[in-house]
């Protein structure tokens, strides 16, 4: 068993260096989710023609939540000049669950929000810690990611958005 | 190892021939901790013998077409403080392969699952708990129509890694859940404003019966059900789990069945939300090893019916968790953000949010029942039965003010009333601790990258530790780095000489998906919890590094 499993990264980090060396880039991977209404959605079928933001955050991370609400300001300028959306990820387990759409209207966000209890996404896109987000081009490629959020990182987002909405 | 080294490049070759489009998708991640302690007999902090600790892990997860694979490595060398003091050593955490397609998951070796709202199995992780309790096994998840979801899980949950490799729990877990969103199958149903998801589950263990003594169940069977209502911006869900006799350490080894119920009650709009939750809990600990306690080899998950909270004192000092023997739990939740219109400057809504929570005993009912008799009953526990024994109970409200695009002020207060002689937090106190906790949190963007955070933070209580009061300041240029120092003073304490500032400095530099952090400081012992599960970590004074990075 354990021969296999070393096969496994073998071969894992064999592709990864080949990628690599070819360029490839890194595609958003298939999880299925619920959103807030229940229904199910696929991760790498989000619909959205442009490009698109993915944040994760949860109702206990406070520099998640200064994130989204910043965004949230100028969220409609935001996508009348690039057409970006916004899909937040919850990563809220069954205790605190109840509180995202709570949380979500009580504050009036506009984003796709997607529901991932128990962290089969975060965990297939390589999220360490919370808040965590990824720009995605309108092919399902991802082109930036960031960790953490400090006040003014709204920007440098921005400007990489800014970067695919003109190619 | 020579015919693996073969067969990889032979993989590796082919992989080339297929060319770029069928290589696949590679993502992951890794994280290192390294500390370096000093002895501070002052909050109790001692060196470990070892001086240093490092754990660290990293993901690898490879996705081509229908097909997926992954793997974790573990090392803990040894691992850091806070950590399960059994883990050691350098190995593989988890590996499994897979294939998908629009209507079959199937995946052999190990996977995260859960089942409704996880009160009857749950399998997850967090790494920065140390908590894994991953069934390696056999899962296959089935979508035949629309609307429809089938899972059904075998395997052996991970109970501890040591000597580099991953120990499995004594027992078996097993069993499977099914989904049914009517509004799929039923269209018409759309028209009259419903929607209605049903789901059921069965989970079973099964574990040798060890014990001259007892005749102890081997397979413990466990089931139930749950519905969600939606009507309009209305949200209505419940789940009702029942558990066979049980004996277990846990519960003193009787043979009373067991029950978790939840039910919540939501409504929200723009602008405006609420949630009511309700839960019941008796005899409901579930776990692969009837003889494990802690955090160890639980096969469901018990969540805690209140706010997670994020400020250090409110956060560290009085957390509560699940009692998994038995609660009576309510929480009430609202938010309201006075619309910017309404407002005087009318630039920004004002978001004002209240909670409360609260937790009681369960009614034990013994009249009639004689506990040494060959059931091995004990009471008679029901639903929603409480007693009038309070064990938490939690009121807090916060209000946001944005001046204008630099400056914002937050204000919070908290009144915690927590019991510890039944959810033990310190050693310090007995009978019911009250803590009132206001904070203060105050952003000034200087500029367009330059941010500085400043938290006043105060706790007042009369028992345990006496007093605290908190100073938090946090300067950050984005989007690269971060400066942050934080100092909780015990200016209360009933004894002079542990009136202690606890000072604590971090550097952290950040790069895309790459994050570097230096701390150096004293930390007091405290409670360290992720969603309502909590590990104890002890004082410590010291260098703490940190790396992460995802790819």
């Amino acid at each position: 068993m354990k021969k296999i499993a070393l096969l496994f990264i073998g071969l894992a980090l064999t592709t990864l260096s080949i990628a690599q060396e070819e360029g490839s880039v890194k595609q958003l991977p298939e999880v299925t989710l619920k959103d807030m209404d229940g229904k199910t959605v696929k991760t790498n079928k989000l619909g959205f023609e442009g490009p698109v933001v993915i944040s994760f955050w949860a109702t206990w991370c406070a520099p998640c939540k200064r994130e989204l609400n910043t965004i949230h300001e100028t969220y409609e300028d935001w996508q009348a000049e690039t057409g970006v959306n916004i899909v937040a990820i919850s990563i809220d387990d069954q205790k605190t669950m109840d509180q995202v759409p709570v949380y979500v209207n009580g504050k009036g966000w506009d984003y796709l929000v997607l529901m991932d209890p128990n962290g089969d996404f975060k965990r297939a896109m390589g999220v360490n810690n919370v808040p965590h987000t990824f720009l995605v081009d309108a092919a399902g490629n991802i082109v930036y990611s960031h960790n953490s959020y400090a006040p003014g990182d709204e920007e440098k987002l921005y400007e990489e958005i800014k970067k695919l909405a003109k190619k | 190892m020579r015919n693996w080294i073969i067969g990889i490049a032979a993989l590796s070759g082919s992989l080339n021939a297929l060319g770029q489009s069928s290589l696949g998708s590679i993502t992951g991640n890794m994280e290192a901790t390294f500390q370096y302690l000093n002895n501070d007999s002052l909050i109790g902090a001692t060196q470990p013998t070892e001086k240093g600790l490092l754990n660290s892990y990293m993901n690898v997860f490879y996705t081509n077409g229908h097909f997926k694979a992954g793997a974790r490595v573990e090392s803990y060398l040894p691992r850091i403080q806070g950590y399960p003091n059994r883990f050691d050593g350098t190995g593989i955490g988890m590996r499994y392969v897979g294939y998908t397609n629009d209507y079959v998951d199937v995946t052999l070796g190990n996977f995260y699952e859960q089942f409704g709202s996880g009160m009857i199995f749950r399998a997850y992780e967090d790494r920065s708990l140390g908590y894994d309790n991953t069934v390696d096994g056999a899962r296959l998840i089935l979508r035949p129509y629309k609307g429809v979801q089938l899972k059904g899980i075998y395997g052996i949950q991970r109970y501890s890694f040591e000597g580099g490799r991953v120990v499995g729990a004594a027992g078996i877990t097993r069993g499977f859940d099914g989904e049914l969103h009517l509004n799929s199958l039923l269209p018409r149903l759309d028209s009259s404003g419903f929607d209605i998801t049903l789901g059921g589950s069965f989970v079973s263990k099964y574990q040798k019966d060890d014990r001259e003594d007892l005749v102890l169940p081997e397979n413990v069977g466990s089931y139930g059900g749950r519905f969600q209502v939606r009507y309009k911006k209305f949200d209505l869900k419940a789940e009702y789990i029942h558990k066979e006799n049980d004996p277990s350490v846990d519960n003193g080894f009787i043979y009373n069945p067991g029950h978790a119920a939840l039910i919540n009650f939501g409504y929200s709009r723009k602008g405006f939300g609420f949630a009511l939750s309700a839960k019941s809990v008796d005899n409901m600990s579930y776990r692969a090893d009837r003889d494990k306690e802690l955090q160890d080899a639980f096969i469901n998950y018990l969540p805690a019916l209140n706010k997670t909270h994020s400020y250090n004192l409110v956060a560290t000092l009085y957390p509560y968790a699940t009692r998994p023997v038995g609660e009576i739990a309510y929480q009430a939740e609202v938010l309201y953000t006075i619309a910017k219109e309404k407002t005087r400057r009318g630039k920004y809504g004002i978001p004002i949010n209240v909670n409360f929570s609260t937790a009681y005993m369960p009614m034990q009912h013994t009249s009639g029942i004689n506990p040494a008799d060959s059931s091995g009953i004990t009471y008679i526990g029901r639903p929603f039965d409480m007693s009038d024994s309070l064990m938490w109970r939690d009121i807090n409200a916060n209000i946001s003010y944005k001046f204008n695009k630099s400056l914002s002020v937050t204000l919070a207060y908290y009144n915690i009333t927590l019991n510890n002689d039944v959810s033990r937090v310190t050693e310090d106190a007995v009978g019911l601790i009250n803590a009132n906790i206001a904070v203060a949190e105050i952003g000034w963007k200087i500029n367009k990258k330059h941010n500085l955070r400043t938290e006043l933070q105060a706790l007042f209580v009369e028992k345990d530790k006496g007093n605290w009061a908190t100073v938090v300041l946090e300067y950050t240029i984005s989007p690269g780095w971060f400066f942050g120092l934080i100092d909780q003073y015990n200016y209360g304490n009933h004894n002079p000489d542990h009136r202690l500032h606890h000072v604590y400095g971090s550097i952290g530099w950040i790069k895309d998906a790459t994050r570097l952090t230096i701390n150096y400081g004293r930390q007091r012992a405290g409670l360290f919890c992720v969603g309502g599960v909590c590990r104890v970590v002890p004082a410590s004074n010291g260098l703490t590094l940190s790396f992460t990075q995802s790819f």
